[in-house]
Order: structure tokens, then sequence, then C-alpha cells
């Protein structure tokens, strides 16, 4: 890492320690653990990478945005899929415009074959992707989303930026980021991602929120839903994640089960309510058909809420 | 590197007994992991058990399955005395064993011989190679087991050609727009000829499921080693993760990782604690898909289950696993070894029961039932 950038971003980074960037994370809305909140601090302050494991719907991707909020910085946002190339993530030549810039100067009569290729292959007929924009942008937070369902190809593109914050175009050179973006990568394991990628990273592996936290959760980004229904449906979506089931719920099912049963002006929940809006929690067949076998009124009833 | 606070405890000598007692765990913690680690510690509050405890889980784990193991190296460290002791040797990895001399039984085919190609010569109907590729695996002498070993060295298993979204310069296909403006601007905006690209083929993942329960005994040896021979074989461009089930799952992958097959097969051995035992077919499947199958290697893979489908469990679980796997799989091979007996008939409720939802339903008693089994993950046969 280079002195100049660190000292650059020391910054931009927290000031306080773990706690205090806590604090901060928790005002934007999003609910951190002490172990996330390390994980961000170690982020800011190191300026590693940060590479998001875990189940669907536990709150990785979530976790960019309320970083940006914190940061005050732009959210810029790449989505990974098969096939994804460098001119999708890193840049892409403005042919166009290069050719354009080709024909008048042809028609301006510009002599000099060597002035006239340095001029076409500049920075201005360069387009920023993702990646580089992130790089150029001061300060800025970098979501590589879903980096499993890229191709290995594809992870080679990242290594250079993840280690030195660095970019080289062929034709231009190396371009350089002032101070590292902060950047977050998720994971949903559909593959496993190369060790040499883990290597440069801080590696957190998000786990199931308990009672307590899910509910603050739910009630921090559902504040119209009743409490004891907000209550009652954690409890449901609890006692579901110790079944044995295709896709156990995330907390993203328990927010959209909470809106859905709001959207419906149900303040409390009971038995048959919960199956109807099964299909917001549950998307297998065999979990619907599993949940259905068991005694949710117990459940509800158990729970004293 | 300095340290801020608690002078008592020296934080680099600390970060390195655990670096060393987690290696020692299984944990694959280069010098590149400790140096972050020691730079996360000096950030934080090294006298603060959690903070330790999430400096190194941070920077020093790197799967779910490390994080267990972090944890107990952690606790066993921290929870003792203050000073972690030289951790204990590994236990489980068998010490590097000299490979056998070329002219050993055990050694991969050497690819030596002019115009050899991966299967024996079909035109020496008489040669022992030729009888031995019908013969039943479980009827074997201990010599022609050891040269059966020698064909299988040969063996390839290259799963089926997906196509994907990645393109590469061809002749013919569509239109590539940047090499073709990148070949105009070349000449100075001038037109110039058409570039094309093409998709890219790469083969299918392949997953092996190997039951080694009592049943089937006979053939366990000889199917690991078509396993072994599967992931290293002259097109080793295939994914290929190999599993072992019995009363319990044990993914293999990483053992059959030695090139040489004995070596790898003595690490299988070693992680295998099921062998000969009983099955519980529903239940190993069960326990892949959610582990593994769900979320990475079954989609879009070519599963093979070797198996004799006794499955002493409810035949309900098995229909609706092997459904799920069905669903998730691009295809869905089984071989019995049992299916070349004479009269066979897939009467094992097993075996019935998971026939529905199986794409090809194929014998894998001897070698030429291997070789058609390989021709048929190819996509190149369908089953007999």
């Amino acid at each position: 890492m280079t002195g100049p950038a660190a000292g650059a971003s020391a910054t931009a980074g927290p000031q306080g320690g773990p706690a205090e960037l806590r604090a901060r994370l928790e005002a934007t809305g999003y609910l951190v653990d002490e172990g996330l909140a390390i994980a961000c601090f170690l982020a800011l302050r190191l300026h590693r990478p940060l590479f998001c494991e875990g189940d669907a719907g536990v709150g990785k991707t979530a976790l960019a945005p309320a970083l940006a909020d914190v940061l005050d910085a732009p959210l810029i946002r790449l989505q990974c899929y098969e096939g994804i190339d460098a001119s999708q993530a890193l840049y892409d030549w403005d042919f166009p415009r290069q050719l354009l810039h080709l024909r008048a100067a042809e028609a301006a009569g510009v002599a000099g074959a060597d002035r006239l290729e340095n001029e076409l292959y500049s920075r201005r007929f360069l387009v920023a992707r993702p990646l580089l924009r992130a790089v150029e942008t001061q300060p800025s937070v970098l979501l590589v989303d879903e980096v499993d369902r890229a191709d290995d190809e594809f992870e080679a593109f990242l290594l250079e930026l993840l280690s030195d914050y660095t970019v080289t175009v062929p034709e231009l050179g190396t371009l350089r980021a002032q101070s590292p973006p902060v950047v977050v990568l998720t994971s949903n394991r559909t593959r496993e991602v190369h060790d040499a990628l883990k290597r440069r990273c801080l590696y957190h592996w998000f786990d199931h929120p308990d009672f307590d936290r899910e509910l603050a959760i739910v009630r921090g980004r559902q504040p119209q839903v009743t409490a004891r229904l907000a209550a009652q449906v954690t409890a449901v979506v609890q006692r579901l994640r110790t079944e044995n089931l295709v896709k156990p719920p995330g907390v993203a099912e328990t927010i959209d089960w909470a809106e859905a049963l709001d959207a419906l002006g149900a303040t409390e929940l009971d038995a048959e309510l919960a199956f109807a809006t099964l299909g917001s929690v549950l998307k297998y067949h065999e979990d619907a058909d599993h949940a259905r076998s068991l005694d949710l009124s117990a459940v509800l009833a158990a729970r004293g809420v | 590197m300095t340290v801020p606070t608690a002078p008592a405890i020296d934080a680099t000598a600390v970060a390195v007994g655990l670096t060393r007692a987690l290696r020692a765990a299984g944990v694959a913690t280069g010098p590149d992991r400790t140096q972050t680690f020691l730079g996360a510690l000096a950030q934080l509050d090294p006298a603060r058990r959690s903070d330790v405890y999430w400096a190194g889980r941070l920077t020093l784990c790197g799967s779910p399955d490390d994080l267990e193991r972090y944890d107990r190296v952690f606790a066993a460290c921290f929870d003792r005395d203050p000073r972690p002791h030289p951790p204990p040797r590994p236990t489980a990895r068998p010490e590097p064993r000299p490979r056998p001399a070329a002219t050993g039984s055990g050694i991969p085919y050497a690819p030596d011989t002019p115009g050899d190609d991966r299967t024996p010569p079909a035109a020496a109907p008489a040669s022992p190679d030729e009888v031995l590729r019908h013969r039943d695996l479980a009827a074997l002498t201990a010599a022609e087991r050891a040269q059966l070993r020698r064909l299988l060295a040969a063996f390839a298993l290259s799963g089926e050609p997906r196509r994907t979204a990645r393109t590469h310069p061809a002749r013919r296909g569509t239109m590539d727009p940047r090499r073709t403006v990148r070949e105009l601007l070349r000449h100075g905006g001038e037109p110039a000829r058409l570039r094309h690209h093409a998709p890219v083929a790469k083969p299918r993942r392949v997953v092996l499921l190997l039951d080694v329960s009592g049943s089937m005994d006979p053939y366990a040896d000889a199917l690991l080693r078509f396993a072994h021979a599967a992931r290293h074989g002259p097109a080793a461009r295939t994914p290929t993760e190999v599993f072992t089930i019995g009363t319990r799952l044990t993914r293999v992958t990483r053992e059959m990782a030695h090139r040489d097959p004995d070596t790898a097969l003595a690490a299988v051995a070693a992680a295998v604690p099921d062998r000969s035992g009983g099955t519980r077919l529903g239940e190993m499947l069960r326990a892949f898909l959610d582990r593994w199958g769900q979320r990475s290697c079954a989609r879009g893979a070519v599963v093979v289950v070797l198996s004799d489908g006794w499955e002493r469990a409810d035949p309900a679980l098995l229909a609706a696993q092997m459904r799920r796997l069905h669903r998730l799989a691009h295809r869905v091979v089984w071989a019995n070894p049992r299916k070349a007996h004479p009269g066979y008939a897939p009467l094992a409720a097993g075996m019935a029961a998971a026939l529905p939802h199986v794409d090809a339903f194929v014998e894998g008693h001897s070698l030429a039932a291997l070789e058609h089994l390989a021709a048929v993950v190819r996509g190149e046969a369908s089953d007999a």
C-alpha cells in the first residue's frame, strides 16, 4: 500500500473505534453486531476489501449502501454475471467518438500520425466502467455484488484492483486511486471463489441474526408494522429456520412478510393468515408443505407474543 | 510493527502462535495472512479478547469450514492460558510416500507407448487387456487388479460441453464490434475486414457420488481409482468433485488431488470413516444437496451416482432427494454394478425409488462399462 494513499484516506476513515462506527452504521438504519462493526472498521483502516459471505437475504448487499451513507460517499455497484469482461467491468474505448475524431482530424488536414494516435488513445476517449469509476472517484464505496456468479476470468481482473487499487490500461498506463475506495464483495457461495482473491480481503461470514436483533431490524425497516405483528413474524421465521428446509428464510424474507401482512391490514398473526401468506417467506413448494405440517399456533403461543 | 497497548503480552508472538495452531488444524494461513492479522491487531485493542478474536477471524479464515476450526483453536489457545503453546503436530495428514518405481503396478499409465490413445487397442481381442475389459471387477485376482489400475489411469472423464457467455475470436460467428472497429482505426478509419467471434464451450462440472458401503465393497477400490483417473485423466480440464457416501458424507476432492493414485487412495482411506458400513442414501443425498449441491456443485453439472441402490432407510426420502437433485443437475447418471448380473431387476427399494429421477441408468461393473459411463458423461452415448 502506498504511503500518500494511506495518509490521505486516514482522514476519511473512522475517527473513533469500532464502537463509534457501529453507532454511525446503526444511525443509518443498518444494524450490525460486534464482529461486523470490527470488520467494517478494519476494512476502512487497513484499506482491505471486505468479502461478505452467507446465506441469501442476510443483509450482505445492504451493508454497502449503509457504509456509503456513513462515509457520505457515492455507491458504485457492479453486478456480476457469467461472462462479464473487462469492457463491462473496467473500461472501454469510445469507438464512435474515436472514429469521429479521426475523420475530423483528416478533414482539418492534421499531419503527424504519432500525435494523432496518442490523441486517439487518451483519457478523453476512455469510458470508465464501475471498477475504473471507483478508482477515479474519491471517496467512494464499491460494491461487487454476487462475485460467485462471475467466472474465474473475471476474478483475475479483480486481483489488480483489490490489491493495489490500480487499473492498468495498456494504451494509457496505470491509473491509481488517490485514496482507495471502500470495497465490499458479496458471495452466496454458488461457487467457491479463488483463494487468491480471498487472501486480499477480510472475510466475514454473515449468520442469521438472533430474535432480538432480527426484531429490531424488522422494526427499523418497517416502522409502520405493529410491534406485536413484528414480534410474531420474527418468532415464526426463527422457528422455521430450525426446521430442515430447502431454503431457510433470510432477514429479507422476514421484512417482506411483515410488509405483506401489514399491506393486508393485519395487526397480529394467526396460523390461518400465516399459511395464506407463506409465499412471502418460503420459496419452495416442499418447504411450504413442510411448514403447513407444523403447529404454528403453538409457536405463536410459546413465544408469548 | 508497534503495539500500542498491553505491553505485558507480545502481540506478535501470540499472533504467530495462533496462526501456527490454525495451520495445524487445517486452516490455510500463510505469512501474508499473519501479516494482515498483525496489522489488524495494531488497529484494535490486543488486550480485549473479542478484538483479538474478530481480528483473527476476519483475516485468517477464508470459508465457513475455517470458522469452526478457528473457534476451536482460538478457544484452545486463549482459554487455557494467555500464552499459546506450540501447536500439536498435524495427525490427519499422511506422510508423503515415495512414489513407487517406474516398474511398479500402481503408477499412472505411462503415455510413452507410440500411437498410444486413451483406450487400449480394440483390434486385439485376445490381449489380456481386452479380456479384462469385460470382466466383473468383483471377480478379479490381485494381478488382474494391478493391470486394471494401469488401464484406469489412462482414463478420462470429461463433462458434456456447455456454451458459456464468454466469446473468443473465430473465423465465423456473430460480428465482433470491438475488434472490427479496432481494425478500422488501425487503417485510418477505412472500412476493413469484419471480425467475428463465437461462444466458448467449456466442459460441465462432473460430480461423482461414490457409495462405499459394505454391499459395494468388491467395487469400491476400483471405483475410487476410476474417480481418481477421472480427475487426473488426459483431459483434466473438467472440474470434478468427488464425494463418498455410506453412513456419512465425505468430500474427498482434496484427497484425490494427489497425482499418484496410491497416495491419493491412502489419503481417501484415511479421510473416509464409514467404509464398508451401511448406507443411508436418502439422508446422505440430502446432506450433499444441503451442504454442497444446492449452493454450488450440483447446479448445471453432470452428477454420477455409483451405487447399488441398497437403501436401509425410507425410500421415500431418497425419492424426494433424487427429485431435488434432478431439478438442479444438468443430468443425473446412476451407475449400478449389479445391473449387469443376469436377471437383475431394480427391485432394491432405493433403486426403484430413484430410477424415475435418473436420466441414464448404466452398469459400471467392468472397465468397458466404465468406459461406457464416461461416454454417457461426455454426452456421446445414452444408457443401454
